[in-house]
């Protein structure tokens, strides 16, 4: 509830294109970025007589998706074609499914690592399969009064994944989005690429307004247009706020006026109410009678189910118990993706030291990728040779600010350990040298060993500087220790 | 039930056809037979009958997940009625707002 | 006696024999097509040259012993609803008068592969939607026995072509008679496969789960033949049935047997024609004298054939024909001018309508005028059907009828191998006749619909002349994946008639 007194009400639906080579009713490649109209053929160009065929990859790239997000799956599933006009939609109607989807009633979980909101499961009413539109393009070039029409993107399959109106802010639907994403990215079933269209994201909105009279519905209001995850986070806080005004300045109420469609000005930052076309909800589903239904059995779905891997949430939970990881390292870790969890186990297993390993991999490895714009497999420091590292840090052979040159080096020459030290010359002192060092220190600075005599212990500290300038290796902890040692001989 | 010339008018919005003043009486009527005559299926009970949608018992029939070649882009436009180089073209999507 | 006369398993026999060449043989069926095809009008479209060279290529095979089948070397003619590679396919409509398919449909692969000799693409009511060949927005075709009347329909062209001896074979397409039908009305031999029995991959849509593609010939033999040819499994026709095709020109010259025949009796009342009546009669006596049992059946669903199919065929064709927009290939209006009287309408008035922009005009221009009257009322009428608030009670009742409809034949056939009865409850009408009355047009699938709505096997044979000199049909119809059984009756009655072998006179 807000400040105002209303709870924002919103549920996604969001369209996510699946990983597969072909497209889901002809065997055109779904390669992103060909020239406009060469990835076409008569069954997706929806040419007279041609006829589809599913393709089994997107069924089964669906059906994993729907188990990760807990759905059910009926034994018997049927498509069925959804009737409209648009000029990227050369079949005149869409091949989706409409009463029988092929999985219902599953559940999202999301936390908040802010913890501005309680962990809340999502429910998903229903996750289905169909096949995407081409692209239109508003031609501003030859004039205002054509569009242009590529097809290469027409029949690429998509799974439309629905949940119940159960998020309560936009920080939620942010999160379910991103868990979402993260879920898919683990599943490798989609790129979940936004900027490219392979996931996409509307969303239904309205307010709960707490009235003398009880509580108060606004209309629901959907929303389209919306390009990233803040934007979809910006475009539904615009939303609830215009939509309490409204209510406020008329007083409307769901049922009042016909649902509304909205796009999302990101420029402007702004929705935009849409052009409604009152007739355009007149789908005149019927089943496809050039499709037949599809049947899974339970063994089928126990088979899909045991070749899923381990998806987000058990993962941060297996971290947790394994390797005595908090909640936010493990969710950190976790939300990098599955292989930086799998560098993060090696390192932690080799090292001994999990606590450290995830640490530097949160800070210093992922700062290094970022640094150089790459990806993990592309990193050069592997999980032995860091663990390596990490256990000179234990035994205080390293200090952590060498370390970090140590492991600069690394990174930069994909150099070993023991390469990097020597290239740096950080050679490990024995202890006769450092205990002269620090005689010659207490010799030169007499003033430093009266002030530790007189009790102020933090005066050693000027004492290091002075060491490591002498001679780089000092560790400083050992210069510490030593010089104390002299001193307390001294008296 | 019969139908009205509203119906019939609102039915050729969503079929997408122009009709003229003359096929729009005629259609009218004639729909109104049909429907008239078709409806004698209401004296049949049919509650507990499944659809059949489908004259065959047929289900998962699937194509492996690999790509084929595609049309060339000439083949694949040639029979638009209008076109550029590279696409389709139609009066603009976006209406002339 | 001239080689267009011949049956299809005669002109396989001679061409085997070395008596005459394919190149012969199709040059012969391009003379009588020459001869008398401005007077029937079966044939859209007429390919002499490449025909000549296909012939030609066969007389090759042959010489060189490499022949692809018993058909290699006959001609043939394709409904012009299939789609063949760079060749117009127009489905008589205005809509697709210069559509030419990047692909060729799988029968017409199955047909080249087979050695046949392609002669033309044959006229059809506009989208095979009608039973006269008269919603044919391309070209006019005439009954052979009698030009003032229709050829029936769709597949009008098809059967027409062979009755008048221009091709001893043609394909049709059959979605609630239109084969069958025809062949009835010309005298030839009509058969309508089982659905799912041959692909339908490349067959330009009109009621999905319905249309079947099938041989139109004038004996069974050849129809058997043409069938072998083109059924089979097809990877790119989700509804193609995975399962063997027999050898049907070996069967049907197996034993006629002892087979039981049920007759509907309901069928030979009020509406049906005496003379057709009577032949019918004649078909079951003589079925009998060759040992056949004949048993009277009940299918109590059949009355509401018609009304099932005249609302799940338009619902169906409603969206199959959504596709024919003006934007990827097909009849665009005249833009410039549509955009002309937009803009004039606009200045006249300060509202904007969602609903009616340039884009939405160009949509219903198009399309109101690339599609004849017919088309037009069979999308109204389904696109009704299918709308908001009426789907339960049209399209889900039909749905359900369509069920029960199916049941009755499987319960008829545990009792009897084969139903027949007419093909059609009158012979071939006057043109013009019912064209301003749909309904009494869509009354003459009657006995015809119900195999469509079951997907079952059926077949059409001459089996007689009404006074006026006019061909009658008679109905086989066989449970699924039985055309064997329907193929073997038919050739057992024409080894004992000799209805088939009556030619049109032609002038
Ligand atoms: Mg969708
Ligand atoms: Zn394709």
């Amino acid at each position: 509830m807000s400040e105002h007194g209303y709870t924002t009400v919103i549920g996604l639906e969001v369209h996510v294109q699946l990983k597969t080579r072909s497209k889901l009713f002809c065997r055109c490649s779904t390669e992103f970025g060909a020239p406009p109209n060469t990835q076409t053929c008569p069954v997706c160009i929806g040419m007279p007589g041609s006829l589809p065929v599913m393709n089994r990859q997107a069924y089964y790239l669906a059906l994993k998706t729907a188990l990760a997000l807990n759905c059910e799956i009926p034994a018997y599933t049927k498509w069925d074609r959804k009737n409209y006009y648009y000029p990227d939609l050369p079949k005149g109607y869409q091949i989706s499914q409409y009463d029988l989807p092929m999985s219902r009633d599953g559940y999202l979980e999301i936390s908040d690592p802010k913890g501005q909101f309680p962990d809340r499961r999502i429910r998903i009413i229903r996750a289905h399969l169909e096949d995407d539109a081409g692209k239109s393009m508003h031609d501003e070039v030859a004039g205002k009064a054509d569009s242009r029409v590529d097809l290469n993107r027409a029949g690429t399959p998509l799974l439309e994944i629905v949940s119940h109106p159960d998020l309560r802010s936009p920080a939620e639907a942010k999160e379910y989005l991103t868990e979402l994403k993260l879920l898919l990215s683990y599943l490798d079933v989609s790129d979940c690429n936004m900027q490219e269209g392979s996931l996409r994201v509307d969303a239904n909105v309205n307010l709960h307004v707490a009235t003398p009279q009880g509580t108060v519905a606004t209309p629901i209001v959907e929303i389209k247009n919306m390009n990233s995850f803040r934007a979809v986070e910006r475009a539904l806080a615009y939303e609830a706020q215009r939509q309490y005004e409204v209510w406020r300045d008329t007083g409307q109420q769901l049922g009042d006026v016909p649902k509304q469609t909205r796009g999302w000005d990101d420029q402007a930052q702004v929705t935009r109410a849409q052009r409604h076309k009152e007739e355009s909800s007149d789908y005149r589903y019927f089943p496809d009678p050039d499709l037949v239904p599809v049947c899974t059995t339970p063994e089928e779905v126990q088979r899909v189910h045991a070749a899923m891997g381990e998806l987000p949430a058990t993962l941060r939970a297996r971290l947790q118990r394994d390797y005595q990881l908090d909640w936010y390292d493990a969710d950190v870790l976790v939300n990098q993706g599955r292989a930086l969890v799998d560098y993060f186990e090696k390192v932690a297993t080799a090292s001994g030291d999990p606590k450290r390993a995830g640490n530097w991999i949160q800070q210093d490895v992922l700062r290094s990728l970022n640094e150089r714009g790459i990806v993990l497999a592309e990193f050069p420091v592997t999980p032995s040779a860091l663990a390596e590292l990490l256990r000179c840090v234990g035994t205080g052979e390293l200090d952590t600010t060498r370390a970090k040159d140590v492991f600069q080096h690394m990174s930069d020459h994909g150099s070993s350990v023991a390469e990097a030290r020597q290239a740096l010359g950080i050679v490990a002192v024995d202890r006769d040298v450092l205990v002269a060092l620090c005689r010659d220190l207490l010799a030169d600075h007499p003033q430093i060993v009266q002030d530790v005599k007189n009790g102020k212990q933090q005066a050693i500290g000027a004492l290091i500087g002075q060491a490591r300038k002498r001679n780089p290796n000092a560790n400083p902890a050992r210069v510490r220790e030593i010089c104390w040692e002299l001193i307390e001989r001294m008296s | 039930m019969s139908l009205t010339q509203n119906d019939v008018e609102k039915v050729s919005l969503l079929a997408r056809l122009q009709l003229s003043p003359g096929e729009m009486a005629a259609l009218t009527l004639q729909l109104g037979q049909i429907v008239e005559y078709v409806e004698q299926f209401n004296e049949l009970e049919t509650d507990g009958v499944t659809p059949m949608a489908h004259a065959l018992d047929l289900s998962n029939v699937f194509a492996d997940d690999v790509v084929l070649p595609s049309l060339d882009r000439e083949q694949a436009l040639a029979n638009a009625p209008k076109r550029d180089e590279e696409c389709y073209r139609v009066p603009a999507v976006l209406g002339d707002e | 006696m001239s080689l267009s006369d011949l049956s299809a398993t005669e002109l396989s026999r001679g061409l085997a024999e070395g008596q005459f060449s394919s190149r012969e043989a199709t040059q012969c069926c391009l003379d009588r097509i020459e001869q008398h095809d401005s007077a029937v009008g079966a044939f859209l479209a007429v390919s002499g040259a490449s025909a000549l060279q296909a012939a030609e290529q066969s007389d090759g095979r042959r010489a060189a012993g490499t022949v692809l089948g018993p058909l290699d070397g006959v001609p043939i003619a394709l409904k012009d609803i299939l789609c063949t590679i760079g060749e117009r396919t127009s489905c008589s409509s205005r809509m697709l008068a210069n559509f030419l398919p990047p692909y060729d449909a799988t029968v017409v692969t199955r047909l080249r592969e087979a050695g046949l000799v392609l002669l033309g693409k044959t006229n059809l009511d506009e989208f095979a939607m009608g039973g006269s060949t008269e919603n044919a927005a391309l070209g006019t075709t005439c009954n052979p026995w009698d030009l003032q009347r229709v050829p029936g329909g769709s597949s009008g062209g098809s059967a027409a072509a062979v009755a008048a001896r221009m091709v001893p074979l043609a394909i049709g397409t059959d979605t609630g008679g239109s084969i069958r039908q025809p062949a009835a009305f010309c005298g030839a031999v009509g058969l309508k496969p089982t659905y799912g029995r041959v692909s339908r991959y490349g067959l330009i849509a009109f009621a999905s789960s319905l249309d079947q593609v099938g041989p139109i010939a004038r004996t069974a033999q050849d129809a058997a033949m043409l069938l072998e040819a083109i059924a089979g499994h097809d990877p790119r026709d989700s509804t193609s049935v995975n399962r063997e095709v027999p050898c049907y020109s070996r069967d049907i010259e197996a034993d006629f047997g002892r087979p039981t025949l049920g007759v509907v009796r309901d069928h030979f009342g009020d509406g049906l024609d005496r003379e057709i009546a009577a032949a019918v009669e004649e078909v079951i006596r003589v079925f009998r004298s060759l040992g056949g049992t004949i048993r009277d059946i009940e299918l109590p669903h059949s009355k509401y054939g018609i009304a099932t199919y005249y609302v799940i065929a338009p619902c169906e064709a409603s969206s199959n024909l959504a596709r024919y927009d003006g934007v990827h290939y097909g009849y665009r209006t005249d833009e410039p001018a549509m955009l002309r009287d937009l803009q004039q309408q606009r200045d006249g008035s300060s509202t904007s309508d969602d609903l009616d922009t340039a884009l939405v005009r160009m949509y219903r221009q198009s399309r109101s005028e690339g599609f004849g009257p017919e088309v037009k009322r069979r999308i109204m009428l389904g696109t009704y059907a299918l709308s908001a608030g009426y789907y339960d009670a049209y399209y889900l009742k039909a749905l359900k009828v369509r069920r029960l409809i199916r049941n009755d034949f499987d319960a008829a056939f545990q009792q009897v191998d084969m139903l027949l009865g007419p093909t059609t409850p009158s012979a071939a009408f006057r043109r013009g006749e019912k064209v301003n009355d749909p309904l009494s047009m869509y009354l003459e699938d009657l006995y015809t619909v119900t195999a469509n709505l079951a997907g079952i096997a059926g077949l059409s044979i001459p089996c007689g002349f009404t006074r006026a000199g006019l061909p009658i049909g008679v109905q086989l119809l066989a449970p699924a994946f039985e055309e064997s059984r329907l193929l073997r009756a038919a050739h057992h009655y024409q080894k004992h008639t000799d209805w088939h072998t009556k030619s049109p006179p032609l002038p």
